[in-house]
Formats: C-alpha cells, structure tokens, sequence
C-alpha cells in the first residue's frame, strides 16, 4: 500500500506569538516541532505499512528547515520524504496550501491513501486535509479514530461528540486523523541515524504541474484582517432542577431578576 | 576546533531529551522514594536502541559514536541517574569489554542481543575485600576438562538479577598475584549463581544493586573472556571506558541541580524581590554554571579522544574526577539555594545530592583517579 503522510512543523507553543504589524506567525526564537497531530498520523501510516506492507511517504511543504520536521518521521519509520519548497509558495492560505499539496501527490504517482493529522496545533484550521481530497477528487473521511484495511475497502471509525460512525469506503481515500487514534512511536537510534543520512528532495513549482495564479499569497483568497486571542468567557451558570419544569421557572425567575424579561 | 556537536549528535540528544522529559522524569521521585527499579524503562531504552548506540552494526548496533553514548547518559541522568547508570552498566562494563576482547561467537551469541537492548548487562569484580584494590580477589576458577568451576562473590554489583549477561573476574592462577586474574561471561541461570540481599543505598535508588554469589558455577571454556591471566588488563582498561560514562552521569546530575536551582531562584520571592537578585544567589549561580561547563568539556573531550582511537585513560579520570566532585558541589550548592525547601523531600534537589555521591566513588574513587592522573603526569 502506498501511503503518503502530509506534515507540518509548527512552532513549540500553545502562546503562539503573532507579529501586530504583518499578523502572522513571529517564528524566530521558537523551536519548531512535528505537529503533533500529524505524528499520529505517520504512526498511523506505519501501523498500517506494517501489517500490510507498502511504503510511507512523508511530504511536508514548509520553508527548508521543514527538512528537519521529516526527517523525524523517517526516524520515526516512514521510509521517504519530500518536502515542497518555494519562494513562491510564501503567504499560502489552506486552498493554496492544499492545490500545492495535491500536486505534489499527483506528481508522485500511484497513492493508495493520504493521511493526515486533523489540524495543526498553529493555525487550527483543519482545512488542508479535506481541500487536498477536493483537489485530487477522490474520497475524504475526516476525524477517524480507527482504521481497518481489508482489499481496497477501508472501514473506518470517525469520532464525533456523540460517539462514532463506522463509515466504510474504498481506496484511494485520504483521512484526517484524531490524537486518539494510537500513541506515536519514539524514532529510534538506528532510525535517528537512517534519518540523518537520508537525503530529502525538495520539489519547487518548476517540478510540478501548478498554475502560477493559485500558488502562495496570489493563490490565497483568505486575508488575515487581525489576529487576538479572544477575551475569555465569564463560566455561565447552569441551572439544575428535577424537572424541566421547575428548571424553566427558575431560569424566567432569573432572567426577570435581571431585567432581560 | 570545533566546540560543536555533529548535527548527528544533535538528533541524537534531542532523541534521548524527549524520551528522558517524557518518560523518565514523571515517575523519578516515586522511584526514588520506593528504591525503585524499572524494568520497562530500561526495555522501552533497549528498543529504541540506547545500548547499541556506539556498537557496529553486524553486532546489532546503530554504528553510531561514543560522543553520542554519552550524551544519551548525561540526558538520562539529568533526569533519572539511576536510569542512566542502568544503561552505562550494560554498555560500557559488560557489551564493551565483550566487544573489544570477545571472540566472533561471544560477540553474536552475547553483544548482540545486549545491543539490541533485548537483554542487561553487569560487571562482576569488587568484592567485600576487593574494592580499590581489586587485585586481591577471592573468587576462584578451576579449569576441570571442558568447564571451569566458580566459587566465591561480588558485592556492589549494579543490575545483578536483572541483566542476564554478566562479566565476572576470577583467579585462575593465585601465584601470579594480578596476572592470575581471569574474565567469564556469565548467564543469568546458570546452576549455582544467585543474588544475595538487594543494597540499600544512599541515592541512585532507581538502578538495582545486588550481590552475585558463585556456588560451583560451571562456566564452559567458550565462556573464557580473552585469554587466561588477562581478566586485570580487561578490567582495567573497561574501567577507563566506563569512568567517561560515570562523568556523563555525574555531569547530567549537576546540569538538573543548576536547572533547578536558576528556576528555583528567579521564582522564590524573599524580601520583595526574586532571591537571583541578591548577589550572593546570582554569584553562586555563576559558580555553578561554570563548573558544569568545564567539567562539560572534560567529558566531551574525554569521549572525543576515544572516538578517535587516541588514549584517553587519563582524561577520562580527569572527566570523571572533575565532574563527580563539582556535581557533589553544585547539587550542594543547589539544595543551599533551595534553603529549607532544599533538605524537604518535596523538592528535587536533596535527591541530586545524594545521587551525586556515589559518581566521587565508583568505577574508582576520586582518589585512585588522583592517582592515575598523577602517574600519567608524573611519568
């Protein structure tokens, strides 16, 4: 089975700084790391490769200290990694981001499956995974939290806040993937070496099929007016009654008490 | 010159930091407070390959460097000395004098699986009697056609009844005194070995300390290590490599009582201000931060000369000497900063200083490596 795992090196913080001025992301000084959603997803990707054979490839498309971000999925277990690169791939909203992507993938050949971690810890948009299938039109199942190969068909446990759906489909499928899903692996020492003598190749526009009016900021519809943290929100009360009825009188009590009735 | 470490050295410390802040450190106290030892963390260190670190690759190691052995033990021990200890017991006393002396069978039949972290390994020479000098052994072998019969113990023995590979010295020949003293491979199960009473220690509670009691052991002849009469030379020159292991250690020691100790002191507000801001904290501060460095390059060096095939005997007692004594000083210092805080059990550093304690003893006491540097300088 190939297996391609899309990646992110996200900046190590939950206090992500932001520039006031340009309102994006203040990097330096910050030690970058694997998005951690997406090392479940090579875990994943691995899992899978283990009991079914095939190959992991890892693709990121970052700056070139990216390089680093896949070279710890290869010591992790993934077997290759490319990382896409280019000037003009700079200021890539997700429908930038995800065209560039998906032809990266398109490039590669056959792909049996695309996983990805549900969201990066940064920008928390969830969006690159489901517009990459979008682009490569083939099936998308997002939020999984279990996966079953058998053939070509693929049976899949999406979690949601009520429980979870089992969805069944075929393959090729590209899948985002919940923290739940497993517990990534530590690289190992002898995958830490391999890691380090692996050359990544780094594919730029001229590589790849694209259309220069859709890659990097040109390509990105979405302008960032600002970014804030939101003021935190007062704890509301809840009103606990034994019946709904004596809960809805005590809530119009409240709300007359306070002159919004 | 180059003061920098190898991008492969980089990853590699990254690599062991990761697994030492998320996998070690949460249960360290507990294991401290409970003389704990973990069997799952040193398995969970042997399958991410920690022993093979610096072993060649057809003996199942990684073909790594012993810079970057060393660094995994300064990582580990900044958080867990035990641990760390756990590990340079298995690699430096017991897979390294099999690999530098043992014939192509002991080195698949034993390095191997020691190097692919699939078993433990311990070293067998301090006996009640036999400490600094270890030529005085009591432990006899006796050649009896295809075998050799062992009698007598060891004391002080870190990993006895967890590893299953341990190196024993034993006299062969009584009447050539230290050329009488010969080295075994030993199993765990062997009839007639056992382990006596656990030791109960001043600090580095989380390794296991035993005694290995030899009742007529049969040791086949394949199980010789080297050659007959050579046991003292492969001690000692095992006791080199393993000095570079013990400085990791004491030197990851001294790293987490500085850590602690800046934290502690820009946090701990006495008199309106952060305690750092009194020139008495921030001088000693200074001290501290000094004394880790030098000592840092001491044992890096130590381990770069190995590295390069050069002699390393007497800057490894160097590394091992400074390290140990400044780790003594600085965690010290460190519970002193602490104040009351410091000598309570709620905090961490009172447990650093007393698992610096015994990096100025073992794999020879700072006096002995006062004594190796001194004939080196002297000669």
């Amino acid at each position: 089975m190939e297996i391609v795992v899309c990646v992110k090196q996200v900046p190590d913080t939950t206090e992500v700084k932001i520039d006031p001025v340009t309102n994006t992301l203040i990097r330096q000084g910050v030690p970058s790391i694997v998005n951690p959603f997406d090392k479940n997803a090579v875990e994943a990707a691995i899992q899978l490769k283990e009991k079914h054979g095939g190959k992991v490839t890892v693709i990121s498309m970052g700056p070139p200290q990216a390089k680093d971000a896949l070279k710890e999925c290869i010591a992790m277990g993934a077997d290759e990694a490319i990382l896409v690169s280019d000037r003009a791939f700079g200021g890539a909203d997700t429908l930038a981001t995800s065209y560039t992507l998906a032809a990266a993938i398109r490039k590669m050949g056959r792909v049996d499956m695309i996983i990805c971690g549900k969201q990066a810890i940064d920008g928390d948009t969830a969006q690159v995974g489901p517009e990459m299938a979008e682009h490569l039109d083939i099936a998308q199942v997002t939020c999984v939290s279990k996966i079953d190969v058998a053939g070509q068909i693929v049976r899949l446990e999406r979690e949601h806040d009520e429980g979870y759906e089992v969805i069944e489909t075929q393959l090729p499928v590209l899948l985002t993937v919940l923290r739940s899903i497993n517990e990534p692996r530590y690289p190992t020492v002898k995958g830490t070496m391999k890691s380090n003598r692996t050359v990544i190749p780094v594919w730029t526009a001229d590589d790849m099929n694209v259309q220069p009016q859709y890659l990097g900021l040109k390509g990105s519809p979405t302008q960032v007016r600002r970014i804030f943290s939101p003021p935190q929100r007062v704890q509301g009360e809840l009103i606990q009654a034994d019946t709904a009825r004596e809960a809805a009188i005590m809530l119009v009590k409240k709300l007359s008490e306070a002159k919004l009735v | 010159m180059k003061f920098e470490l190898t991008e492969d050295q980089k990853v590699m410390q990254k690599m062991v930091r990761e697994f030492a802040e998320k996998e070690v450190a949460p249960g360290a106290s507990e294991r401290d407070e409970k003389e704990e030892f973990s069997r799952e963390i040193a398995d969970a260190m042997g399958e991410m390959g920690f022993s093979g670190i610096c072993f060649p690759e057809e003996y199942g190691g990684a073909g790594s460097d012993v810079m970057s052995y060393i660094l995994a033990v300064e990582e580990l021990c900044r958080v867990d000395s035990g641990v760390g200890v756990t590990l340079s017991a298995t690699v430096s006393l017991c897979a390294w004098p099999i690999f530098a002396y043992g014939t192509e069978e002991q080195k698949q039949k034993y390095l191997a699986p020691l190097a692919e972290g699939r078993t433990l390994g311990a070293f067998g020479l301090t006996e009640p009697n036999a400490g600094t000098d270890a030529g005085s052994q009591q432990t006899v072998a006796v050649l009896q056609d295809d075998h050799y019969l062992l009698n007598g113990s060891k004391i002080f023995i870190t990993n006895a009844g967890e590893a299953e590979t341990y190196v024993v010295f034993a006299i062969t020949d009584r009447s050539k005194g230290v050329k009488g003293i010969t080295a075994f491979i030993l199993e765990k199960g062997m009839p007639g070995f056992t382990f006596g009473k656990k030791e109960r220690k001043m600090g580095i509670h989380s390794s296991i300390t035993n005694e290995l009691i030899f009742q007529d052991v049969k040791v086949p002849k394949e199980n010789l290590l080297g050659k007959e009469g050579e046991g003292f030379k492969i001690a000692m020159s095992t006791l080199d490599g393993g000095r570079i292991g013990i400085a990791a250690q004491a030197l990851g020691t001294a790293q987490a009582a500085l850590e602690h100790a800046v934290k502690y002191s820009k946090e701990r507000v006495q008199f309106g201000k952060p305690i750092a801001s009194n020139q008495a904290i921030a001088f000693m501060i200074a001290d501290m931060a000094t004394k880790v460095e030098a000592a840092r390059l001491l044992v890096y060096r130590a381990a770069y000369l190995k590295d390069q095939g050069k002699p390393y005997s007497k800057e490894a007692a160097m590394a091992k000497m400074y390290a140990s004594d400044i780790a003594m000083e600085v965690t010290t210092d460190a519970v002193q900063i602490f104040g009351g805080y410091g000598y309570s059990r709620e905090y961490p550093v009172e447990q650093l200083m007393r698992d610096a304690k015994i990096t100025q003893i073992y794999e020879g006491t700072n006096q002995v490596q006062r004594m190796v540097i001194s004939a080196s300088v002297l000669k």
